[in-house]
């Protein structure tokens, strides 16, 4: 079981990774995007952490539906609307709760990738977010059927996430910024893609 | 009159539109979102609300945005504006914004001033 304290912990580490990670998301970035990614992230993250304080005593849910109202009003990139809807719809599958389980997480992580879709109405293959975030529910979704550990489970999700980063390198670019650069956007990996695996990375961190 | 608000992920592309726009429709109610609150580049939530809130009248606002998060960002203000008459419109900046304010100015409605803005993105510049 994970109460809210915990989610608290894995947010305060998101926020902790994001920062660390930020030149290098903003480096991503730069060859296809409008180089930007990281700083905004690390921005957005912030004051998230800023305002756990406030939210500490609440649920789960509300937990997550403040983060993702802070993102998307402080990221200013398109990662803003689209992490801030994923968190908002996280929160509002698990509303009301102060512990969740394994499956509960399962229904967290549906709602983010559902929440993703129907922003910035992705699908796989575009070079995006997307690309990580559907293979690592699968794998999370699996492991949590055949009745495994949430550490077994999400190092499931983390390695198929890094795969969907990696098949981001041989795609060209259909959606986002990165489609004005076509062809040249192969070989470079996507960084939504990227800073979504460092955020599950965070969370598995924690099991 | 319906109201028109230009959203960018530039403060000055966002004004420039504004400017513009006012050349050809001065009575017409019209605000700017660009930029993030710094002055930075990006597109805030904020801004964009209180653009829509400081032309709002019964009449309506339509919202023109130049790409990506513009657009996802101004669909989350509005999704939290239930009951208003705000609508996003999909057309080219500077023709769709001069094209809306003219007709709102005369007086058109909410979806008069959104289809001439519309039909701005199919006019051959030459």
């Amino acid at each position: 079981m994970t109460d809210s304290k915990k989610v608290i912990e894995i947010i305060k580490v998101m926020a902790e990774i994001i920062h660390e990670n930020a030149q290098f998301l903003t480096d991503l970035d730069a060859p296809i995007g409008d180089n930007d990614h990281g700083i905004n992230m690390d921005r957005g993250f912030q004051k998230v952490l800023s305002d756990l304080p406030g939210v500490e005593k609440d649920d789960i849910g509300a937990i997550l539906k403040k983060t993702g109202m802070d993102l998307v009003s402080t990221v200013g990139g398109s990662s803003g609307p689209l992490y801030g809807t994923a968190f908002m719809k996280a929160g509002a599958a698990v509303a009301g709760k102060y512990e969740i389980n394994s499956s509960d997480f399962v229904a967290i992580m549906e709602a983010a990738v559902g929440g993703v879709q129907l922003r910035g109405k992705a699908e796989k293959g575009e070079k995006t977010m997307i690309d990580a975030m559907i293979p690592a529910l699968e794998a999370i979704k699996k492991g949590v059927s055949e009745g495994k550990s949430p550490a077994a489970f999400l190092a499931d999700g983390v390695a198929a996430a890094k795969e969907g980063v990696e098949y981001t390198k041989t795609i060209i670019a259909t959606k986002g910024r990165a489609s004005y650069v076509g062809e040249r956007s192969i070989g470079h990996q996507d960084p939504g893609a990227t800073s979504f695996t460092l955020l599950l990375e965070s969370i598995a961190a924690l099991y | 009159m319906v109201g028109i608000v230009m959203v960018s992920h530039s403060k000055t592309l966002a004004e420039g539109v504004v400017e513009l726009a006012r050349l050809v429709a001065g009575e017409c109610p019209m605000a700017a979102a660009g930029g993030l609150e710094d002055g930075s580049f990006g597109t805030s939530y904020e801004k964009i609300e209180a653009a829509i809130d400081s032309v709002y009248s019964d009449d309506g606002v339509i919202v023109i945005m130049d790409m990506g998060s513009s657009c996802m960002t101004t669909e989350m203000v509005i999704e939290n504006m239930e009951g208003k008459r705000v609508e996003m419109v999909d057309c080219p900046m500077v023709e769709g914004a001069v094209a809306a304010a003219a007709e709102s100015e005369g007086g058109a409605s909410l979806d008069e001033v959104k289809q001439a803005a519309m039909e701005a993105a199919g006019e051959a510049k030459f």
